[in-house]
C-alpha cells in the first residue's frame, strides 16, 4: 500500500471521527439544560453514543498513523491538538443548537445520513471500519427513530413548534448537500446514499405535513477543512486544557 | 379507628421496621416532611448537574468527557427517581419544579459554590459525592418505601461517582507541578463546604428529632459528619495532599479525628441565598424550564391530536 | 366523631386537582402524564416494577423508560402503563384479603411428612 493511499485512508477515518465528536460537543450543551428531565437524559445518551463512535474512529486513525510513520498519536492528540483547518467534520455538526427544533431536525438529517453510510460501510473491505460501522449502526438506528419522532411531534404539534421546525429545516437544509458530494475524504461513493436518505426524510416530513425544500443552494467545505466561524470557538473551548498544559496527563 | 389509634399503630410499624407505602395511612406531618425532604433531595440532584455540566465542553480527554457526561446524566436520573418517589405522596413534579424555580424550595447549598478548575471535578466527585453517599446509604433504610427504593437504585449507580472523582485527583497528584497545585487548591476550596453539607450541628437542627423518631433519617448530622471526616482524613494520605484544617488530628481517646470549627456564618449566608452562585444556578434552571415550555406543550398537543384521530377511527 | 382523614391513592390520584393544598400550583401548564415502568431484566424472567417516567404518549414513555432505566443494560423488554390506570388494593383490607390464607398450611409442600427414601417428589 502506498503512503498516499494510506494518508487518504487516514483522512477518511478522521472525517468520520470529527463529525461524531463535534456533534457530540454540541449536543452535550443540552446536558443539564434540556426541556424536561427525561429528554435531557435521552439526548445525552445520543451524545455518549457519538463520543463512543468518535473514539473508535480516532483510535483506529491513530493506529494507522503510528504504523506508517514513527509517531505517537492517540485519540486525544487527534481530537485535542489538531487545528480548525485540520478538522474534517461536516459543517452541519458545528452549527449552534439554537433551540430544541434545530437540535432534533439536525439530529434527524445527520443520523439518517449516518445510517445509510454505516449500512454501506458494514460491507467495507477494511475490517476495522466494518466492525465500527456494525457496532455504530445499532446506536444510529435509535437516533434516527428518536429524532424522527420528535420532528413529527414538533411539525404537527402546536403553531409555535411548527414554526420553529420550519425555521430549523430552512436553516439546516443547505448543509445537507455536503453529505453526498464526493471528496477525497470520503471512504466510498457517498452520492449513492442520497436516494435512500431522501426517501426516509420525505416520509417523515410527509407525516408531519412538512415539505422537503427543493433547489436550495448548498454549502460545503467541511470535508476539506474549510469551516464556518463556529468551529474555532468550539475547538478553543474543547482543547483549552490540552493546549494550556502541553504534555500533561489527565 | 381514631386519629390517636392510627398514629399509634403507625409508630408501631415504624418501630418494627415495617416500611410505609403510598396508600398506607400516615400523619400529615410525616407526609409533609417526606415531601419536603425528597423534593429537596431531588432539587439538589438537578441543580447539582450545573457546576459539573459547566466542565463538559472543556474536559481534557475524550475518556474524561464521556465519564463526566455519564455522571451528570446520572444525576438527572437520580433527580427523576426522587421526584417520582415524592409524586407517590400526592404532589406533582410540576409543583415541585415551580417551587424550585421560584426560589421557595431549598436544595443543597454546596452547589452554590463555583467549579473553577478541572481539579474541581475531582474534588466534587471525591468530597461532595463522598459526603452525599454517607447520607444516601443511610437513606436506603429510610421508613418511606418509595424513597428507600429510589435510594437503593441511586446508591448502586452512584458508586462510580466518588471513585472517578478520587481517580481524577490521583492522576493530578502525580502530574506536573501545576496539576498538583490545582489539585491542592480544589481540595482547599471544597473541604469546608463539604463539611457544611451535613447541615447544622445537632444542637441547632430543628428537623432532626422527629425525623429520627420516624426513621426518615437514621443518623444525626454530627454523626455523619464525623464519619466523613474519619474517612477523608485517611484517604487524603494516598493523594499526598493536605486538608485545610490546622486542628485536624487523630484523637486516641475518642478513636475519632478531631477537627476545627465550621464557619457557620458562611453556612447560613449561603443557605439564605448569598452564596457565590445562588442566583446563577436558579437562573439556569429557570431558563431551561421556560425555554422548554413550548417543547412540552407541543408534545402534549401532538399526543392529543393522535388520540383524537384514533378515537375517530374507532367510532 | 367523624375524622376526616385525607387519603392518597397512588395511581388513582384524580388528574385534576391532585392535592393542591400542599402547594399552590402557580402556573397552568399541562404536565406530561406519569407512567409506571416495568422491565424484564432477562429472557425468561417476569417484568418487574422499575420506577416511573413522564411522557406525552405511550411510545414516548417506552423510549423514556429505555433512556432512563436501561442505561446499564438492566433490561431487554419494557412495559409501560399510565399510572392512573393502575388500581391497587387498600391497606385496610389487608386483614380480610391476606389473613385467611395464613392457616391453609396444607397448601405448602412442606406440610407433608414423607419418608426420605422417596425420590423425585
Amino acid at each position: 500500500m502506498s503512503t498516499m493511499h494510506f494518508s487518504k485512508n487516514i483522512n477518511n477515518v478522521l472525517h468520520l471521527a470529527d463529525s461524531a465528536l463535534i456533534l457530540a460537543q454540541r449536543n452535550s450543551e443540552w446536558c443539564a439544560h434540556g426541556p424536561i428531565l427525561e429528554q435531557d437524559i435521552a439526548i445525552t445518551n445520543i451524545t455518549l453514543d457519538l463520543i463512543g463512535q468518535a473514539r473508535n474512529f480516532y483510535q483506529y486513525a491513530a493506529s494507522l498513523i503510528n504504523s506508517t510513520n514513527q509517531k505517537n498519536e492517540t485519540e486525544d492528540t487527534l481530537a485535542y491538538l489538531r487545528t480548525e483547518r485540520e478538522f474534517l467534520n461536516l459543517l452541519i455538526c458545528e452549527l449552534p443548537n439554537v433551540d430544541w427544533a434545530h437540535t432534533v431536525v439536525r439530529q434527524f438529517l445527520f443520523s439518517s445520513f449516518q445510517q445509510q453510510l454505516f449500512l454501506a460501510l458494514q460491507e467495507n473491505t477494511d475490517d476495522a471500519i466494518q466492525a465500527i460501522a456494525t457496532k455504530s449502526i445499532k446506536e444510529t438506528n435509535y437516533h434516527v427513530k428518536w429524532s424522527a419522532e420528535w420532528v413529527i411531534r414538533l411539525g404537527d404539534g402546536t403553531l409555535e413548534s411548527r414554526e420553529r421546525t420550519l425555521n430549523a429545516i430552512e436553516a439546516l437544509w443547505p448543509y445537507t448537500g455536503e453529505f453526498f458530494t464526493n471528496e477525497p475524504t470520503d471512504m466510498m461513493d457517498v452520492s449513492l446514499l442520497k436516494k435512500a436518505w431522501l426517501d426516509k426524510i420525505t416520509n417523515v416530513f410527509l407525516e408531519a405535513s412538512l415539505s422537503v425544500p427543493e433547489n436550495i443552494f448548498m454549502h460545503s467545505g467541511g470535508k476539506k477543512g474549510v469551516h464556518t466561524e463556529h468551529l474555532g470557538f468550539i475547538l478553543s473551548e474543547m482543547q483549552y486544557l490540552q493546549r494550556m498544559y502541553p504534555g500533561a496527563q489527565w | 379507628m381514631s386519629l390517636i389509634d392510627l398514629e399509634k399503630s403507625f409508630q408501631e410499624k415504624i418501630d418494627k421496621e415495617i416500611k410505609i407505602e403510598p396508600k398506607d395511612w400516615m400523619p400529615d406531618a410525616y407526609r409533609k416532611t417526606n415531601i419536603r425532604q425528597i423534593s429537596q433531595h431531588a432539587h439538589s440532584e438537578i441543580v447539582g448537574m450545573l457546576p459539573e455540566g459547566n466542565w463538559i465542553s472543556r474536559a481534557p480527554s475524550l475518556k474524561r468527557k464521556a465519564i463526566l457526561i455519564a455522571k451528570v446524566q446520572d444525576e438527572a436520573g437520580h433527580g427523576l427517581y426522587l421526584y417520582s418517589a415524592a409524586e407517590t405522596l400526592g404532589i406533582s413534579r410540576d409543583q415541585m419544579m415551580n417551587d424550585l424555580n421560584s426560589g421557595k424550595a431549598k436544595y443543597s447549598s454546596i452547589f452554590n459554590y463555583p467549579t473553577l478548575t478541572w481539579a474541581d471535578m475531582g474534588a466534587v466527585g471525591w468530597l461532595v459525592d463522598g459526603a452525599a453517599i454517607l447520607n444516601q446509604v443511610m437513606l436506603c433504610r429510610t421508613s418511606y418505601g418509595p424513597y428507600a427504593r429510589a435510594m437503593v437504585r441511586i446508591c448502586k449507580e452512584e458508586s462510580f461517582h466518588q471513585r472517578q472523582g478520587f481517580e481524577t485527583l490521583l492522576v493530578l497528584s502525580k502530574g506536573t507541578k501545576e496539576q498538583r497545585e490545582m489539585c491542592q487548591d480544589a481540595i482547599n476550596r471544597w473541604w469546608w463546604p463539604s463539611l457544611m453539607m451535613f447541615g447544622p450541628k445537632d444542637s441547632e437542627s430543628t428537623n432532626s428529632d422527629q425525623s429520627i423518631k420516624w426513621k426518615i433519617k437514621r443518623k444525626t448530622n454530627d454523626e455523619l459528619r464525623q464519619q466523613f471526616v474519619n474517612m477523608i482524613a485517611e484517604q487524603i494520605k494516598l493523594l499526598g495532599m493536605t486538608l485545610p484544617d490546622p486542628d485536624l488530628k487523630w484523637n486516641e481517646k475518642r478513636n475519632q479525628y478531631d477537627f476545627g470549627e465550621i464557619n457557620w456564618e458562611e453556612f447560613w449566608n449561603v443557605v439564605k441565598g448569598n452564596g457565590p452562585c445562588n442566583k446563577q444556578r436558579l437562573a439556569a434552571r429557570n431558563k431551561a424550564h421556560d425555554e422548554g415550555a413550548w417543547v412540552r406543550a407541543a408534545a402534549i398537543a401532538y399526543a392529543d391530536k393522535k388520540k383524537n384521530k384514533t378515537t375517530h377511527k374507532a367510532a | 366523631m367523624n375524622i376526616n382523614i385525607r387519603k392518597f391513592y397512588y395511581g388513582d390520584i384524580p388528574e385534576e386537582n391532585n392535592v393542591t393544598s400542599l402547594s399552590q400550583n402557580s402556573k397552568t401548564e399541562k404536565e406530561w402524564p406519569l407512567w409506571e415502568v416495568f422491565i424484564r431484566s432477562k429472557q425468561g424472567l417476569d417484568h418487574k416494577h422499575a420506577g416511573s417516567v413522564h411522557a406525552a404518549d405511550a411510545q414516548m414513555a417506552i423510549e423514556n423508560a429505555r433512556d432512563v432505566y436501561t442505561r446499564r443494560q438492566e433490561g431487554i423488554s419494557i412495559w409501560v402503563v399510565e399510572s392512573k390506570h393502575i388500581h391497587a388494593s387498600n391497606p385496610e383490607d389487608a386483614d380480610m384479603f391476606y389473613e385467611p390464607a395464613s392457616d391453609k398450611v396444607y397448601r405448602h409442600p412442606t406440610f407433608y411428612d414423607l419418608p426420605d427414601e422417596i425420590k423425585h417428589m
